[in-house]
């Protein structure tokens, strides 16, 4: 069986700057996969490469067995099988909750009326927001807006979700409502692709987490071992700054482990 | 007026102490204050003892003759300055519109297009624009502007306005964030879906306290359409006033036509203000 997803030897460039720097790697059906890593290693890049929101410079995009990275793909199509969350929601602001959910189900798969507005409905209903039908983005707060635009995705029946950031932009007493949200898709057998800093959902959750700094892949595997006891001093260094950020600067190689676990 | 603030300035360095004094800021001020008062009582009262009231009223607020324009004045020209405004303004957006997703193509001969039609229409006099649009028949024999003088005035307008509304609507369309584009292609829009249901929308939205005032501009401008020579029944308000104003030997229809153009620009210009306002907040 094809891989869910399946990346070959990515590079993207900007200019002069190599972001992204051969990466390879794959997530099976069912999986979630978490990508981890300090700012401007490349992680978001990569995950918009997947939806080819970003054009890759070399190397292949394979999505369900579908070459992405091929010129004569239709991505659109392409893209009606992968959900999007972006860390800054997106919502379309000029419209109602529910025509968020409804628009692209209307446009691009063509489903009647009646049939997007219930599909709108039971979406909003499992991500919790269902009494905001009516409300505008604007009015929301960042969790609803979040957990909005994930019925958005949602309803577009995709195969594989991609999350950029999803909760970097929230207040933190509303990251756990969206992260509640990600933990049920993933327990219903949703394939999920997801850029990170919530270290413990990573280490609940994921199957896989991705370690990446500097463009490549440092480091993979289950979460115990890349989050409990990573073998590559580059990550050591980053969970310690990350999960324990007031003494980061310690040089105590254990406190990513011991910290990590205290939470 | 000019020379009225000139002959009482010597009155002002008399009032303040000159620098170096011992006055407080607070008083200073005040002193400032009441010599400004002083200058303008001055030349109010100079306007007043100058001005020959009796002759400005016997020119240009003659009740019998501002009688005369009415109901013409609302019911031809009025309503006629108003057809030509509208015209121009949709016609003008339309075109806009398209100018301004040219001007943003990928496709470099639409930029170029797009590029130069702005610059030269933004750069010539409105008023040549219609001494252009009055001779086009003789350019091309044959050629008869659909819509008459309606289609005359609207065309030159709409020439005038596509150019301004054009770098209006590419800013707009500039204005929209980036991810909205993003999110809507992420749902499998394609690129043309994902403008006419998400971007354009959102930039009209932006755009539309400035597009009030270009409305205004376009008001204004429409007067233009008296260089058209058009038959009474096309007449707006300038040329209405003008004519009554020629046969009457009087000014008082222009006064009462300007005080027309006025009822309708100054509700519109405070509308966009309103506008202007409730969109910095919505932000």
């Amino acid at each position: 069986m094809a891989h869910a997803v399946e990346i070959k030897d990515l590079h993207k460039s900007f200019g002069d700057l190599e972001v992204l720097k051969g990466i390879d790697f794959t997530v099976d059906q069912g999986q979630v996969v978490c990508i981890i890593g300090p700012s401007g290693s490349g992680k978001s890049t990569l995950l918009r490469c997947v939806n080819l929101l970003e054009q890759p410079s070399k190397g292949t995009v394979r999505v369900g067995g579908v070459e992405l990275t091929d010129p004569d793909v239709d991505i659109d199509a392409a893209r009606r099988r992968l959900g999007m969350v972006f860390q800054s929601f997106n919502l379309f602001p000029h419209m109602s909750v529910l025509q968020n959910v409804m628009i692209s189900q209307r446009r691009v798969l063509k489903r009647g009326k009646g049939d997007a507005e219930r599909i709108a409905r039971d979406n909003l209903e499992k991500v919790g927001v269902a009494d905001k039908c009516d409300a505008f983005p604007p009015q929301l707060s960042g969790g609803q807006q979040q957990r909005v635009a994930i019925a958005r995705a949602l309803a577009m029946d995709p195969d594989l979700m991609l999350f950029d950031e999803p909760t970097s932009a929230l207040d933190p007493e509303l990251v756990g409502d969206v992260l509640s949200v990600m933990r049920k898709l993933a327990r219903d057998g949703m394939t999920m692709l997801v850029v990170t800093h919530e270290m413990s959902f990573a280490r609940e959750v994921a199957d896989r987490v991705v370690f990446m700094d500097g463009g490549v892949v440092v480091e993979e595997g289950p979460p115990e071992q890349v989050i409990g006891a990573p073998r590559h001093e580059r990550t050591r260094t980053f969970l310690r700054r990350v999960l324990d950020p007031t003494h980061s600067d310690d040089d105590v190689s254990g406190a990513g482990e011991t910290s990590a676990q205290a939470r | 007026m000019t020379d009225q603030p000139i002959t009482a300035e010597p009155a002002g360095p008399a009032g303040p102490a000159p620098g170096g004094s011992r006055l407080s800021p607070r008083k200073r001020q005040r002193i400032s204050r009441g010599v400004q008062y002083v200058i303008l009582i001055l030349a109010l009262v100079a306007v007043v003892l100058l001005t020959n009231w009796k002759n400005l009223a016997e020119n240009f607020a003659r009740f019998d003759v501002a009688a005369q324009a009415f109901p013409e004045l609302f019911t031809v020209a009025l309503k006629n300055t108003i057809i030509y405004t509208v015209g121009g303004f949709v016609f003008g957006s339309l075109g806009g519109l398209l100018l301004a997703l040219m001007r943003l193509s990928s496709v470099r001969p639409y930029r170029w297009i797009a590029v130069i039609y702005i610059e030269i229409f933004r750069g010539l006099p409105a008023l040549l624009i219609f001494l252009l649009v009055f001779f086009l028949p003789s350019a091309f024999p044959g050629f008869e502007v659909p819509g008459g003088t309606y289609g005359q005035g609207i065309l030159g307008l709409t020439i005038v306005s596509a150019a301004y509304m054009a770098e209006t609507l590419r800013a707009g369309l500039q204005a929209v964030p980036k991810g909205q584009m993003e999110a809507a292609r992420s749902l499998g829009m394609s690129h043309a879906r994902a403008m006419v249901s998400v971007v354009i929308p959102q930039a009209i939205r932006i755009v539309i306290p400035p597009t009030t005032n270009q409305f205004v501009a376009l008001l204004k401008d429409s007067s233009l359409v008296l260089f058209l020579g058009v038959t009474s029944q096309y007449v707006e308000l300038t040329k209405f006033g003008n004519d009554l104003a020629s046969t009457t030997a009087n000014a008082t229809p222009i006064m009462v036509v300007g005080l027309t153009y006025l009822l309708v620009t100054i509700p519109l210009g405070y509308l966009a203000g309103r506008l202007e306002k409730r969109q910095a907040k919505g932000r």
